[in-house]
């Protein structure tokens, strides 16, 4: 039997985006090497059809597959930030494909298939359903991580990324485990007011565990040192997804669980605290003394990360959640863009098999690709957080959020860190505007489809540091219809 | 007459002259000049306008501008300018197209870079004077950072880029601590019921009971943002930046450094710490006056021993900055006007200092003074005009350093007498090291063969020199002109810092209806300065 029509229309997204993912193993086979530019382009109108898909969950909003999963403008959102995320990943992709000779259909199947466990994380209610979404978009980044199956480092990091990964899902596991029984239930809705038991030891254990394992999945810190290994080994596009699209479904989930379940906002906030600490710290102080700009990036996003747990756990400190939880949706929008866009900008500079990725090889970029260093100069001032900049509002939005929940100290470390970050942001550059180049590099040609991602990154961060108006009002209404 | 868009256009036609510059082809050096130059001389016109429609009687906010721009929280674009702001940006108008002039030739590595970077930096300039909302204001506070540190860090001097990092690193340290201020003081507005960032607004909730600031949020406040306001002027001991900054820096990055942006700091005290802060303020200004006093002792001496002449200014300025300060926190009618005039004239000789420094760099590549000597026989225009800023910076009467230090010693005095005291070292140890650096670079014999054939100015450098030894002559004799317009803000800064504090202390909590109405009169603010004032000007202007 069908499902009611209603409830597959609340899933239209992912629907649209494995029949895609489908569609293209299919045919990759079938169509020769030389073609490959045509499963591109399937796999992006698969990816454009299912953002235009999310206009059916805003149509028909409420709970499907009796409480399962959720649509409401939160899933809303993060669809539109992961599903966005993979159209430009894959768009930024087509050219690296063909240069480092990869293939294009099993690839962006994944990219499809990861992004459809990403929407269904962003709409799970319920735990199982939510740990369904979080293996469909692991199992998929772990493969991703290793698509360059004769290169060491690649397959490095994905070795490292699926034990660790693995470990954490079982961690995530055994706290959904843990947390059945002691509420009886896995529907998150159902754990909250309900549930006289909120803080007995089990339910403590469960979603401490639960805790865990979503820090390992957004690089938090003290679970973060796989991050700049995998960063650093994988294909520099699948980076830039891993950095974006699977942190912010995960952030969502997190936050679904904050909301709904009671106990979690009592017992996560000093988790939170010191997690948002600990990866503030540990980010920028790593990235400090980075010489490989890919590695250097891998670090600033623990240390986003960070900034973003700053928002949870002003969330998780008041009973007015909204501020906190607008503050995140919105830096994971400006985060999402120019990540997106600085590690698309190593894998295209970084030539054939990413060998020039170091800071060192960014010298004088100015001169050779003057377009190129003030994009990526962008991208890394709205990382910095200076004004006119979609990173700026994120960190203003934040720093709004904290002092609302009175985390005076944490938005403290906050200000400090954002100048420690200061200094590594402008190295390069400095490394880009200020020196000259010690050996030529010759550059390559930018291929039409970066520069199409580049332009949109770019002029949305531009856009959004200026007119924040509709994306913040947005994220301040998912934050209403949480609950 | 107020024009509606005045403050806009003002804002913004640097950032459209710099566009425009990203159009034109970047070997096309000859027009990349000129229209940079048009632009910022169109600009200089433009902001001329502002004096005529400026109403020297009014307290309030001129050419106000008022739009809704983010509903969540409530960010307004509202700009405008009273006493305090109106010459700065004048100021800053000013410099800008006597920078590109005097970049004019020196500069041939990158030109279009360079020019753009200067015009983002004037609107920067410019937007921090004219915001009268705090997340405005911010706004420009950190975008003018950018194009500075390029400044510096491309067209600038062997260790560049050491300075230029330390320079952005410096002030992003102070500045961030001030934007958490802001949205805790936001926070506060909130919890009062009026949430806003409007600097108006804040005002008048302060004036009239709406909004009262524990003290010690209010001194928490008061340190973050002076803070900030201390490492841009630089105060004493957070100075260490300045030195580098400036003698890393080309010609026009230190004009303009020197110039206009160590005024958004004393600017910025003025603007916000004072009205907004007033208790803390109190309590803290002799803590304050007495950096000040060290710094303008500490950075004349550190001058006098200096073998760089930049270095030699760029001290200088720690000292001039000093006097800024303490006039500031003396809380004196007069010192204050002396203060603000100080601000200006500061920006002109040392503005004219740099660009005479830049002059002999362009001839011999090199700042250090055992290099020279003797140059006032190769070039006696040169020397003769570069001594007439030399005069003007030390303070000689009639010309414009003297207005500003004598009304700060004057209205320090009235107070605090041991401060002017200590302050007024300052005046004569400036005389010491800016003559004895002259007469080490300019006369005596020649020290060295190859400066006997340096060319004297030429007529653009003559133009440039000869204009600033017309205004700082001008705003030694005719000081009247610019007082008797940044009178009626400085007393009001004085007037809002009463009143905020009798409401603090609990009277008139009742007045909660009172929002947006004009404040009553406060008669009998410094009554007895208002005469010490009279006199002062009648001094000048004799």
């Amino acid at each position: 039997m069908l499902p009611p029509l209603q409830d597959l229309y609340r899933i239209a997204p992912e629907l649209v985006l494995c029949a895609f993912g489908m569609l293209v193993m299919f045919l990759s086979p079938i169509v020769p090497k030389a073609r490959h530019a045509v499963l591109l382009a399937i796999s992006l109108l698969g990816a454009g059809l299912a953002l235009a898909a999310t206009r059916f969950p805003a149509l028909y909003p409420g709970a499907a597959y009796s409480g399962l999963l959720r649509a409401d403008a939160f899933s809303l959102f993060v669809h539109w930030i992961v599903i966005g995320v993979a159209f430009l990943a894959i768009l930024g992709s087509a050219n690296y494909l063909k240069r480092e000779n990869l293939d294009a259909g099993e690839f962006c199947a994944l990219i499809l298939f990861a992004t459809a466990g990403m929407g269904v994380m962003a709409g799970a209610q319920e735990l199982l359903t939510a740990f369904i979404g979080l293996e469909m978009s692991s199992i998929a980044s772990y493969i991703l991580a290793s698509y360059k199956r004769d290169a060491p480092r690649s397959n490095e990091a994905a070795m490292k990324y699926f034990l660790l990964g693995s470990f954490a899902t079982a961690f995530f596991l055994y706290g959904i485990a843990l947390t059945y029984g002691a509420t009886g239930t896995t529907h998150l809705d159902l754990m909250g007011p309900a549930g006289a038991q909120t803080s007995g030891t089990l339910l403590k254990m469960g979603l401490g565990l639960i805790f865990v394992g979503l820090a390992f999945k957004v690089a938090a810190a003290p679970f973060q040192l796989w991050t700049p290994d995998v960063y650093e080994g994988a294909p520099a596009p699948v980076t830039a997804l891993l950095s974006t699209g699977p942190k912010a479904a995960t952030f969502a989930l997190a936050l679904r669980i904050l909301v709904n379940v009671e106990a979690a906002s009592a017992l996560w906030f000093w988790a939170l605290w010191v997690a948002a600490v600990l990866s503030m710290f540990a980010g920028n102080l790593g990235a400090l003394v980075q010489t490989s700009l890919k590695r250097m990036l891998a670090y600033s996003s623990i240390a986003h990360a960070g900034y973003i747990l700053v928002a949870l756990a002003a969330a998780a400190a008041t009973d007015h959640p909204e501020a906190g939880i607008a503050a995140a949706l919105f830096y994971l929008v400006s985060y999402a863009l120019v990540k997106l866009g600085a590690f698309l900008i190593v894998a295209q500079l970084g030539g054939t098999g990413e060998r020039h990725v170091d800071i060192e090889d960014f010298t004088g970029l100015a001169h050779r690709q003057p377009a190129m260093a003030a994009c990526l100069s962008l991208f890394l001032l709205s990382l910095l957080g200076l004004p006119v900049t979609a990173g700026f509002l994120g960190k203003f939005y934040i720093f709004n959020a904290a002092l609302e929940s009175n985390l005076i100290w944490l938005a403290l470390l906050l200000a400090l860190n954002s100048v420690i970050g200061a200094y590594y942001y402008l190295r390069v550059m400095v490394a880009m505007y200020m020196r000259e180049p010690k050996q030529e590099i010759a550059s390559e040609p930018v291929p039409w489809t970066l520069s199409v991602v580049l332009w949109i990154a770019a002029a949305g961060t531009v856009y959004v540091g200026l007119f924040p108006t509709r994306v913040i009002e947005f994220a301040a209404k998912a934050a209403l219809t949480m609950r | 007459m107020q024009q509606a868009f005045l403050l806009t256009v003002l804002t913004f036609l640097p950032v459209a002259g710099a566009l425009a510059l990203l159009l034109l082809r970047s070997e096309d050096h000859a027009w990349i000049r000129r229209l940079a130059l048009v632009t910022a001389v169109a600009e200089f016109a433009i902001s001329l306008l502002l004096l005529r429609g400026f109403d020297s009687a009014a307290t309030g906010y001129q050419f106000e501008e008022f739009h809704a721009w983010i509903p969540q929280p409530p960010i307004h674009y509202h700009l405008g300018v009273d006493g305090l702001s109106l010459f700065l940006v004048l100021l800053t108008t000013l410099l800008t197209p006597l920078s590109i002039l005097a970049s004019w030739k020196s500069i041939d590595q990158r030109v279009k870079g360079f020019f753009i970077s200067l015009l983002v930096l004037e609107t920067g300039v410019i937007g921090v004077f004219v915001s009268l909302d705090l997340f405005l204001f911010f706004l420009f506070w950190e975008v003018m950072l950018i194009p500075m540190y390029f400044l510096i860090g491309i067209w600038g001097h062997e260790r560049r880029i050491y300075a230029a990092l330390k320079f952005v690193l410096y002030t992003m340290f102070g500045s961030i601590l001030m934007l958490v201020a802001i949205l805790w003081l936001y926070r506060v507005t909130a919890a009062a019921g009026y949430p806003t960032f409007d600097l108006a607004q804040i005002q008048t909730m302060l004036s009239n009971g709406t909004l009262a600031l524990p003290i010690r949020t209010e001194m928490l406040l008061f340190g973050a943002f002076f803070l900030a306001f201390a490492i841009k002027v630089p105060l004493f001991p957070l100075h260490t930046w300045l030195p580098d900054a400036h003698t890393e820096a080309p010609t026009a990055g230190s004009v303009m450094l020197a110039g206009v942006l160590l005024k958004m700091g004393t600017y910025g005290m003025l603007r916000f710490c004072l009205p907004l802060f007033p208790e803390a303020s109190r309590r803290f200004a002799p803590e304050i006056a007495v950096l000040a006093i060290v710094g303008i002792v500490y950075g004349a001496l550190v001058a006098m021993v200096q073998v760089d002449l930049k270095r030699l200014v760029a001290y200088s300025s720690v000292s001039h900055l000093g006097f800024v300060v303490l006039g500031i926190f003396a809380f004196h009618a007069v010192s204050i006007q002396g203060a603000v005039f100080q601000m200006l004239s500061h920006g002109i000789s040392t503005g004219a200092l740099f660009l005479g420094v830049g002059m002999l760099y362009d001839r011999r590549h090199t700042h250090l003074i055992k290099e020279f000597g003797g140059l006032a026989t190769p070039m006696p225009v040169l020397a003769a005009l570069y001594l007439f800023t030399c005069f003007a910076s030390a303070g000689l009467p009639l010309l414009n350093g003297f207005v500003g230090e004598f009304l700060i010693l004057a209205g320090t005095f009235a107070k605090h007498p041991a401060w002017a005291s200590w302050a007024a070292l300052g005046v004569i140890f400036s005389a010491v090291y800016l003559l004895w650096s002259y007469q080490r670079v300019f006369f005596g014999g020649l020290t060295q063969d190859k400066n006997s054939a340096l060319p004297d100015a030429d007529t653009r450098e003559r133009a440039i020199l000869f204009l600033m030894a017309a205004i700082i002559l001008w705003m030694g004799i005719g000081s009247p002109f610019f007082t008797s317009r940044t009178e009626a803000s400085t007393q009001n800064v004085l007037r809002l810092m009463q009143r905020t504090q009798a409401y603090n202390a609990g009277v008139g909590h009742d007045n909660v209806k009172d929002m947006g109405m004009n404040p009553p009169a406060t008669p009998g603010i410094g009554a007895n300065s208002a005469t010490l004032y009279s006199v002062a000007s009648s001094v000048k202007s004799k």
